[in-house]
């Protein structure tokens, strides 16, 4: 089995394929594994079984040791360039081209943030929410010292804290739309310090001569207009931009796999069956690159598709399997439900569907 | 910049302190570190003036994905700092436009 | 007309007053309790799993906000770190002289100390008055979020959420 991605989704289906004897190998492209795991330093939501309490770098690391332990191979600074036919991959490790044969093959490539052009978002000290959280918990170094947020779904609330946490001030959060994206826990946690909601705004334009000095915002209107005149200035030097997710999953068009565009998930994503299966036998998805969620059902995707390809392997036996996959699924409704959970589940619902629906 | 204690990570692992120099200047980082965090925590923001219009740019991804912070690393240009690790002795310098030109046997 | 925290990020009076985390004035004048101010439907539950004397329900359907049955609880206070979403307090209005204690989740650095003057802030962070620190408690079980107990006067019992030091 190869595995294009080293974050939750790859690593728990690694885990789980290995444990049954599987041969695994597992690339990514960065030069330590986890993805964005290791970044996250808030406890988990959710229940026990979902590691709930615990720490995101926690369960990074807990993955990796039982990698270890299993021999799963985890080779790191590899892309994979292209999947073929019949199982071919070619991986390119550091600076050489390896040609790889594989049973199968898992995608979870993970996502890539979005981004919205504004006059002066080329400027230094305009950045991504994700290069925040890189700065602050993998290097141990602030942003900036005052940050604009712009975006205030799960990351945009949950990196302001980080933000706080890191010894930054945090002038604002602002969202386009006019309520709060994401868990209101989240943003209470950051309102008790004082860091006001702007609902209905957008950021107007970032200003400096060669790096941000301060940014600007602008009230829309229902259309999405700005309204002139309600334009507000905050004296920032970072503006970050956490404005949604979009799934990664290039490597899966290669295939020509069936893709269906789902916004609720992010934009383009693969069909898949409740296997995590695409419409190309032996290559499966997991994790954001099927669709943006959380990390917990990204590691209950990942247990899934790692069952599913020890099963079609041969190492383990169907009842046994389907006896799995029920636990997994079981514990994915928890998640999928709820004001936040319940519109996910019902797109991933469809991605099901649409592999039905597939001659 | 650098933040001393964290209040959920403790205090950060660093390899040993090395100098190097960003545009001649010597300034001070850590080793392994990407090039990129070593010159924010001294200040440096601005990475490359781009081709066309000579405006600055500098890091935005930090993982090595939009390129945004490349600059000339020892005599080579387009080296994504963000990712590239610190070596002692390294010379940094801001990349304008595409950098030099390494090709040799030119027309 | 207030808005509510899908627009502020903070509750309001009236959402607070629907919450079924919250205990009565009574049964926070008899001593230490728990105040779960968790009213959205996440999946989630830590804080029943962690409760030894059924004083906080969940259920079945793990996005339900937690109830607390406030005679049951006996403010042992397992519940406060463990909540991912750090919306639980602890408060105690059964101390002499019109005070009150709450005990707060607070995971920055610097720590304050013992007997510190602090600046409580409401939910909005906005500033209410003066508080002293009466304890701080950090162990191992707690995995890093540390929590500081503030003495302060009983009315700002149910506003005080946070503290902002003065150095």
């Amino acid at each position: 089995m190869v595995c294009a991605g080293a974050g939750p989704a790859g690593l728990a289906a690694a885990v789980e394929a290995a444990k049954y004897g599987v041969e695994v190998v597992v690339y990514d492209e960065n030069d330590r594994p986890g993805g964005q795991l290791f970044k996250q330093i808030h406890k988990f939501f959710g229940s026990r079984e979902h590691r709930a309490m615990e720490r995101g770098f926690d369960i990074g690391n807990s993955f990796l040791s039982e990698a270890r332990e299993l021999s799963v191979e985890v080779s790191l600074n590899s892309v994979v360039l292209g999947i073929y036919e019949n199982g071919a991959l070619n991986v390119m490790i550091r600076d050489r081209i390896e040609h790889v044969k594989a049973q199968c093959t898992l995608v979870a490539t993970g996502a890539s943030e979005n981004m919205i052009p504004f006059p002066g978002w080329t400027l230094p000290g305009v950045i991504g929410a994700g290069a925040a959280q890189t700065m602050a918990n993998i290097h141990g170094i602030r942003p900036g010292k005052d940050i604009l947020m712009v975006g205030s779904g799960n990351v945009g609330v949950i990196v302001s804290y980080q933000m706080l946490q890191a010894g930054c001030q945090v002038a604002a959060v602002i969202d386009a739309a006019p309520e709060i994206g994401g868990y209101a826990v989240h943003a209470a946690k950051i309102a008790r310090t004082g860091v006001p909601f702007f609902m209905s705004h957008t950021i107007k334009e970032a200003h400096g001569k060669d790096r941000v000095e301060s940014a600007s915002i602008i009230e829309v209107d229902e259309d999405w207009k700005p309204i002139p005149g309600t334009e507000k200035q905050f004296d920032v030097d970072t503006v970050c931009i956490a404005v949604g997710l979009n799934p990664m999953n290039q490597l899966l068009r290669m295939t020509g796999c069936k893709i269906v565009d789902s916004p609720v998930l992010g934009g383009k994503v693969p069909s898949h069956n409740l296997n995590q299966e695409t419409s190309v036998k032996g290559v499966y998805v997991a994790g954001d690159a099927s669709g943006i969620e959380e990390a917990s059902t990204a590691i209950i995707e990942g247990r899934i598709a790692g069952l599913a390809i020890a099963c079609r392997l041969g190492y383990l036996d169907e009842p046994e399997f389907l006896k799995q996959r029920e636990v997994q699924l079981k514990s994915m409704v928890g998640l999928r439900s709820g004001s936040h959970g319940e519109t996910r589940g019902k797109a991933k619902q469809y991605l099901n569907d649409t592999m039905r629906m597939q001659a | 910049m650098r933040i001393e204690e964290h209040p959920i990570l403790g205090v950060f692992e660093k390899g040993p302190k090395v100098h190097f120099t960003f545009d001649g200047k010597t300034m001070e980082g850590f080793t392994g570190e990407p090039i990129a965090i070593a010159l924010r925590s001294n200040g440096v923001l601005i990475h490359r003036y781009t081709a066309k219009r000579n405006e600055p740019r500098g890091m935005f991804c930090a993982i090595g994905r939009c390129t945004d912070c490349i600059m000339v690393v020892d005599g080579m240009p387009n080296i994504r700092t963000c990712i590239e690790p610190l070596k002692e002795g390294m010379a940094v310098e801001t990349q304008h436009g595409n950098g030099p030109d390494l090709s040799r046997g030119k027309p | 007309m207030a808005a509510d925290s899908t627009k502020t990020g903070f509750l309001s009076q009236k959402e607070l007053k629907d919450g079924k985390g919250i205990p009565s004035e009574t049964r926070r004048r008899k001593g230490a309790v728990a105040v779960l101010e968790c009213l959205e439907d996440i999946p989630c539950n830590p804080c029943e799993s962690s409760c030894k004397y059924d004083a906080i329900t969940v259920g079945e359907d793990i996005t339900t906000p937690p109830v607390l049955t406030e005679d049951n609880c006996v403010g042992c206070r397992s519940c406060l770190p463990i909540c991912p979403g750090q919306a639980i307090f602890i408060v105690d209005e059964s101390l002499p002289d019109n005070m009150a204690a709450i005990e707060m989740p607070y995971e920055y650095r610097p720590l304050p100390e013992k007997g510190e003057t602090v600046i409580a802030l409401d939910r909005a962070g906005q500033k209410i008055g003066e508080a002293v620190i009466t304890a701080i408690k950090q162990t191992k079980k707690m995995d890093q979020t540390a929590t500081v107990i503030v003495e302060l006067p009983r009315e700002w019992s149910m506003t005080a959420r946070a503290i902002r030091l003065k150095r």
